[in-house]
């Protein structure tokens, strides 16, 4: 480099770049680099590699189940796909190396991984939707089981789901402050061994099976303390399922939120709860309210707890404080329990009901949290 | 600051009852720091620290990483205590009263010594005004209101070199800033509570150059006002910008820091007295 700066014709500042091994001494020598013009270029599949593999697959299968000739039965499809798998990896073995041919191993695993995971859910969907829509209709909606046959056709789910949104409600105002202040005191406060036990707990809490919540409110709210069932027990129960998932949800948020906002606001001499209250807290809503209708929604298709709490009910009962109330999840078991063909139509339209509702629950949340977050224009 | 007599930084001498008549002649220090020990739960984080700070200059604290200078900073605000398990032993006197004194507030400190952090760090969900005035806002005293308000977001926007920019955006949100701006801002925020003293913990670090100058002429127009204590990474800034110098540095990994030297900038720049600051200003370590 020093000749190169000495040199009166380079600008100053200018960086000369010497290739000082192939160059040789002496200084820049152009045009003389001896290399291998496809030293950065391979051969590669062409780019429908991975779609010609799929279709072969999926010929195979309609082949099978066009002309009926099947070797293994249904696995043939299983064989169909795993050997288009070994194929189209020997296939990129072989044009265009190792490196590449592991490169779309994983690629194929990972889609297949995530079409896997997929599938069923659709399927939920799909058939939620075909079985439920035809029930579907405005008296199915405002009418209740009072005085219908259960095993005839008729009757409705408005009982059911004022009972359902009563309950949940109930379990959401319960769950929902106790459980963003215990991850308030968890990040913000907790210290030592009383934070430790409470995090450990809520562990041990967010494990509990739901049909175990109901039995506790059971045996200790309406056996020892000798309230009766009702609406509220039910959202008793439901809130033991939810306050350890507000937690958590609220705890990882609060979790994510740089330090450097606490410390700036604690710098301009903001008391430590107005610093919670007025940036940690309006920063971190729009994930609290997601965690909130997550778990809004984990609890509102639980069963089991609500059989030992509330049990059914054919009527409308609008009072969660007294009587049993009925329920979605409830009402679609008891009505695929009757076993006729009118009780499970009313079963696939109580399941397509609950879906919606929770789809509306979640689709709230995400309106919610996009109205709170915070802007960057 | 010519005065050889300006006895800025005890670090060197032992400071004894000697001093204390020497300083009464003098203008009071703002800031007096007394064989202050820091403590990271039981870890020793930086020992006897002893330094006093003029009014009205601009106070450089320089080293290696880790050699302890923001947590000596944290200090003179009580933001060190924060962190979990962090704390102090030996005074910190503000205009002659301990900080650290077990009846002081700490809330009450830092509404007196602001601090600017190393990384902008505007309150994402509040806009450009409400950014400036939430010092004031969230201390709950109401004393401001409406017009008042107005005047201070105006004053602590123009004081911090911020307010051609952005007066005809201040309620857009302060994250859409660039960074150079979002850090003046957090600078209008600071100085939007009044505060004695400004800390600094090498508020242009993460900036380009030539959000890096504009900064630094702002500290130099704000030395008119306030006491500056800033640390820095950049050697030149330091020399550019401030009165007086004090040179951290630690023993090795596990030690604690000390204060190694200090005193006027032009004297720890051209003429140090230890061996240490002759290094590190060389450029030969850190």
């Amino acid at each position: 480099m020093g000749d190169a700066t000495n040199d009166p014709r380079v600008p100053e500042g200018t960086v000369v770049l010497t290739a000082s091994g192939a160059g040789g001494p002496g200084g820049p020598t152009a045009g003389t680099l001896d290399v291998d013009p496809d030293r950065l270029t391979g051969r590669r599949l062409p780019r429908y590699a991975a779609w010609v593999c799929l279709a072969v697959t999926v010929a195979v299968g309609v082949l099978v189940r066009i002309t009926g000739i099947t070797i293994i039965g249904l696995a043939d499809w299983v064989v169909a796909l795993a050997a288009s798998f070994i194929g189209y990896t020997a296939w990129t073995l072989v044009v265009e190396g190792r490196r590449h041919a592991v490169d779309r191993l994983a690629t194929t695993a990972i889609y297949a991984a995530a079409a896997a995971a997929l599938v069923p859910l659709f399927w939920i969907l799909i058939t939620l939707v075909v079985k439920g829509f035809s029930v579907l209709s405005w008296d199915f909606l405002t009418s209740t089981m009072r005085n219908v046959n259960p095993r005839a056709e008729g009757g409705g789910v408005a009982h059911a789901i004022v009972g359902t949104l009563e309950q949940v409600a109930i379990a959401a105002v319960i769950s929902v402050p106790v459980g963003i202040l215990t991850a308030v005191y968890l990040v913000e406060y907790g210290r030592g061994r009383l934070a430790k036990a409470i995090s450990f707990f809520v562990d041990v809490m967010t494990g509990i099976p739901s049909i175990v919540a109901g039995m506790f409110i059971y045996t200790f709210w309406i056996l020892t303390l000798g309230f009766p069932t009702s609406g509220l027990a039910a959202g008793l129960a439901l809130s033991i399922l939810m306050v350890p998932v507000v937690i958590r949800a609220t705890e990882e948020i609060l979790k994510i939120v740089p330090n450097e906002l606490r410390e700036g606001a604690l710098a301009l001499g903001v008391p430590k709860y107005k610093v919670i209250l007025r940036i940690v807290l309006p920063t971190a809503i729009s994930g609290i309210i997601t965690g909130v209708m997550l778990a809004v929604a984990r609890v509102t298709g639980e069963t089991a707890p609500l059989l030992l709490t509330t049990f059914l009910a054919q009527d409308m009962n609008g009072n969660p404080f007294s009587g049993n109330q009925a329920s979605l999840p409830v009402f679609i078991w008891d009505q695929i329990q009757r076993g006729t063909t009118a009780s499970l139509d009313r079963a696939w339209g109580g399941a397509l009901v609950l879906i919606i509702i929770v789809m509306i629950f979640y689709a709230g949340a995400r309106v919610l949290a996009a109205i709170y977050a915070p802007k960057k224009v | 600051m010519t005065n050889a007599d300006t006895h800025v930084g005890t670090a060197a001498e032992t400071p004894g009852p000697s001093g204390a008549t020497a300083q009464e002649a003098r203008l009071p220090y703002r800031i007096e720091i007394k064989d202050l020990n820091i403590y990271y739960g039981d870890f020793l984080a930086v020992e006897k620290v002893n330094l006093a700070i003029e009014q009205r200059s601009v106070m450089a604290f320089i080293g290696p990483s880790g050699c302890g200078k923001s947590t000596v900073l944290r200090t003179l605000d009580r933001m060190h205590e924060v962190t979990p398990g962090a704390r102090v032993e030996g005074q910190v006197l503000l205009d002659g009263q301990d900080i650290y004194a077990p009846n002081v507030d700490p809330v009450l400190v830092r509404r007196t010594i602001g601090m600017v952090f190393q990384r902008p760090n505007p309150f994402p969900t509040m806009s450009i005004y409400e950014n400036v005035v939430a010092g004031l806002k969230l201390q709950k005293d109401g004393r401001h209101r409406g017009r008042a308000m107005d005047d201070i977001v105006e004053q602590s926007l123009r004081g911090a070199n911020l307010w051609e920019e952005v007066k005809d955006r201040l309620s857009k949100p302060g994250a859409g800033l660039s960074g150079g701006q979002q850090q003046r801002l957090c600078i209008a925020r600071a100085i939007a509570i009044q505060p004695e003293v400004l800390l600094m913990d090498e508020p242009a670090s993460a900036l380009d150059s030539i959000s890096t100058l504009a900064i630094e002429d702002l500290i130099r127009e704000l030395k008119s006002q306030y006491t500056i204590i800033i640390v820095t990474h950049n050697m030149q800034q330091a020399h550019r910008i401030a009165d007086n110098t004090a040179f951290f540095n630690l023993a090795g990994v596990g030690q604690p820091g000390h204060l190694i030297e200090s005193g006027p900038t032009h004297v720890m720049f051209n003429n140090p007295k230890n061996q240490q600051t002759i290094d590190y200003i060389q450029g030969r370590f850190g």
